[in-house]
C-alpha cells in the first residue's frame, strides 16, 4: 500500500498547526483585549471559511497564488518556483481553511482569563511577555489544546480547497482524502477502504483525546 | 520619609478626577471616600493600571509619569506592590508558586525573607494548596504576602476587607495593621469604612466626586465638622440630633431629648434643630452624679455595648434617649469601674461640635 499520502497529510497538518498558532495567538489576543472599531470586522473576516465553500475559497487562491496573480508572480520571480500546486501553496491553502478553527477557541480562552490576572501580574513585576509566558498562557491551555487539534484534525479532512490549489502531485500534494477520491474514482475500493477507515479511527482517536484532557485540566478560573 | 506626588486629572462622559497632592506616605495613609469618589481609580493611576490618565506620579522624585513630557514607567517597572478588591491569586499556581512569583521578580534590593514572610502570614500550613481550595481571609493573606515577596517600595491596597465578612476582616486587620512597621512600607490604603480609617490610618486623603476635600493628620481630619460626606459615613453613633431651645449670656441651650446641653453661642435660632457631633474620646463616664466638674454638660446614659479595640482603649457604646453616643475610655479605667451592658452612666461631654449645614 502507499503510505506516502498519509505522511503528506501528516506533514501538512503538523506544519500547518504551528502556523496557525504562531499567527493565530497575537491575532486572537488582539481580538479579546482590543476596543477597536475593526475587531467585527477582522471577526468576520477570520470566521469566512466556516461558511464559504471551499472550492471558493480555492479559487480565489488559485488566482492570487498561481503564477498570473499578484503574490504567485511575486514567488515565481523570487524563487523560480510556482505556488500553486506545490507543498508551500497547499500550506497557505490550510493555514486559511482552518484558520477560524484556531483563532476561535484561542481568542475565547483570552477573553475567559481576562485582564485581571495580567495586571495582578504587572504589579507583581511582570513584563508583558513574562505575564503572558508564565500566567495568561497556562491559564488559556484549554484554549490552545482546542485550536491545535482542531486545527490538525481540520486540514486532514479538508479537501475542495487542497484539490483546486494543490491538485494531486504524487509524494508533493496527494494527501489522503485527495487519494481516497482517486482510488474510489478508479475503482480500487480495497485500498480505499485502509485510508478510510485509517482516517476515521485516527480522527476519533484524537477528539476523544481532546475531550478528556479537557476534563483533566481545571476550569481556569480566578479567585474572586 | 517617602513623598508620593499625585497629580491626575480624567475627564470622561460621567465622572471626573482633578486631584494635585503631595503626600507624605508614613505608615498607613487612608485614601477615604463614598463609592464612586474615584479613589480605586487614583490608585491605578499610581500603579500604572490606569494609563488613560493624564498624569504626574513621582515617588520620592523617582518619575513614574509625566503625561505632559511624555513619560510613562509601565506597571511592572514602578515598584508599587498592589492588593487588589478581588484578590487576583494566579488559579493555576499552588500558594507556593503564587509567592515565588512574586519573589522572582523582587525589585532590587533585600527584599523580606520568604521564610519570614510565610512565618508571619501564619502560610505553612497552605504552600501546597490551591487556591481554590482557600477561604476569602486566607486568600487575601496570600495576596499580601505575594506582593511583599515582590519587595515594593510602596503598597496599594484596595479595599482589601470589602469581600470578607466580619469574621474575617478582623482576622486580616492585624496582618496589615503591622505591615508599615514589619516591613519598613508605606501603605496606600483604598476604603470607605471609618472604622477601618480609624483603626488603620495615621494619615487621610479625603476624597469626594474626584476631588481631595481634606487631607491631613487622620485625627485631625475624623474631627472636621465642615465635611459632610466623612460625616454620611460616620457611626451613628457620634452624632447626635439636638433642637436649639434659647440663646442667653453667650451660651446656647439645646435639648437633647429631655436633657439639655449648654454650648458656645451659636448662630442658629431657637427651634432649630441640629446635629451635634461629639467624638468618642471627648466622652467621660461616671457611675456617679459628678460633683465639682468643670465640664458642665452631664448626659444621663446606659451602657449598651463595651467594645475593646486594642489592648488599651475601649470603646463603649451609649444609648441616650434614644439616640447612640460613643465614649472611648481606657481598658483599665472600664475594669476599675466594673462598666458592663445596661448599667447606667453619666456621660461627661468636653467638647461639642455643631454641624449647623446639616441642620435639618
Amino acid at each position: 500500500m502507499d503510505l506516502g499520502p498519509v505522511w503528506i497529510s501528516l506533514k501538512l497538518a503538523s506544519v500547518t498547526v504551528v502556523v496557525l498558532i504562531l499567527i493565530g495567538t497575537p491575532l486572537a489576543w488582539w481580538l479579546a483585549f482590543t476596543r477597536s472599531r475593526w475587531r467585527a470586522i477582522v471577526e468576520a473576516l477570520v470566521a469566512l471559511p466556516l461558511v464559504l465553500p471551499p472550492t471558493v475559497l480555492g479559487f480565489y487562491l488559485l488566482i492570487l497564488l498561481g503564477p498570473a496573480g499578484p503574490v504567485g508572480r511575486f514567488w515565481v520571480q523570487l524563487t523560480g518556483d510556482t505556488l500553486t500546486f506545490s507543498f508551500l501553496g497547499l500550506v497557505i491553502a490550510s493555514v486559511l481553511y482552518s484558520f477560524p478553527f484556531a483563532v476561535q477557541p484561542l481568542q475565547s480562552a483570552f477573553e475567559s482569563v481576562g485582564r485581571a490576572p495580567l495586571e495582578a501580574a504587572a504589579t507583581l513585576g511582570a513584563s508583558p511577555i513574562d505575564a503572558f509566558v508564565r500566567v495568561a498562557s497556562p491559564l488559556a491551555l484549554r484554549g490552545y489544546v482546542t485550536a491545535i487539534v482542531l486545527g490538525f484534525a481540520h486540514t486532514l479532512g479538508e479537501f475542495g480547497v487542497v484539490l483546486m490549489v494543490g491538485g494531486n502531485i504524487p509524494g508533493v500534494t496527494k494527501v489522503v482524502s485527495i487519494a481516497i477520491y482517486e482510488q474510489v474514482e478508479t475503482l480500487t475500493y480495497s485500498q480505499a477502504h485502509y485510508l478510510s477507515a485509517g482516517l476515521l479511527a485516527f480522527s476519533f482517536v484524537v477528539l476523544l483525546l481532546v475531550y478528556v484532557i479537557n476534563r483533566r485540566i481545571p476550569i481556569n478560573r480566578i479567585q474572586a | 520619609m517617602t513623598t508620593l506626588t499625585l497629580n491626575a486629572a480624567l475627564h470622561l462622559d460621567d465622572f471626573s478626577l482633578e486631584v494635585d497632592e503631595q503626600i507624605p506616605l508614613q505608615a498607613i495613609t487612608a485614601l477615604f471616600g463614598a463609592s464612586g469618589a474615584g479613589k480605586t481609580t487614583l490608585l491605578r493611576i499610581v500603579s500604572g493600571l490606569h494609563r488613560e490618565a493624564k498624569a504626574r506620579i513621582a515617588l520620592n522624585g523617582e518619575v513614574w509619569q509625566d503625561s505632559d513630557n511624555g513619560i510613562f514607567v509601565p506597571p511592572h517597572l514602578r515598584s508599587a506592590g498592589y492588593i487588589f478588591q478581588d484578590i487576583r491569586l494566579f488559579s493555576h499556581l499552588t500558594v507556593a508558586g503564587n509567592l515565588e512569583f512574586g519573589r522572582r521578580r523582587a525589585a532590587a534590593g533585600d527584599g523580606p525573607a520568604l521564610e519570614d514572610v510565610i512565618r508571619i502570614f501564619d502560610l505553612k500550613s497552605l504552600l501546597q494548596r490551591a487556591p481554590d481550595s482557600l477561604s476569602g481571609g486566607e486568600l487575601q493573606r496570600v495576596s499580601i504576602a505575594r506582593a511583599l515577596l515582590r519587595n515594593p517600595t510602596l503598597l496599594l491596597m484596595d479595599e482589601p476587607l470589602s469581600a470578607l465578612d466580619a469574621r474575617r476582616k478582623s482576622e486580616i486587620l492585624p496582618y496589615i495593621e503591622k505591615l508599615p512597621e514589619r516591613f519598613g512600607l508605606p501603605v496606600l490604603y483604598v476604603t470607605h469604612n471609618v472604622d477601618e480609617v480609624a483603626r488603620l490610618a495615621s494619615r487621610i486623603v479625603l476624597l469626594s466626586q474626584g476631588r481631595v476635600i481634606a487631607h491631613g493628620d487622620a485625627t485631625e481630619v475624623l474631627a472636621r465638622t465642615d465635611l459632610k460626606p466623612l460625616a454620611d459615613h460616620l457611626d451613628p453613633g457620634a452624632v447626635l440630633e439636638a433642637t436649639v431651645i434659647e440663646h442667653r449670656g453667650g451660651m446656647a441651650t439645646l435639648g437633647v431629648g429631655t436633657q439639655r446641653l449648654r454650648v458656645p453661642g451659636i448662630s442658629v435660632e431657637s427651634g432649630i434643630d441640629v446635629r451635634i457631633r461629639i467624638q468618642a474620646r471627648d466622652v467621660a463616664l461616671a457611675i456617679q452624679q459628678p460633683q465639682g466638674l468643670s465640664i458642665r454638660n452631664v448626659l444621663d446614659a446606659r451602657i449598651l455595648k463595651i467594645e475593646h479595640y486594642g489592648e488599651i482603649l475601649a470603646e463603649v457604646l451609649l444609648d441616650v434617649g434614644g439616640q447612640q453616643l460613643r465614649s472611648s475610655i481606657t481598658r483599665e479605667a472600664a475594669e476599675e469601674l466594673h462598666l458592663q451592658q445596661d448599667i447606667a452612666v453619666y456621660a461627661l461631654i468636653k467638647s461639642v461640635a455643631i454641624d449647623v449645614g446639616l441642620a435639618g
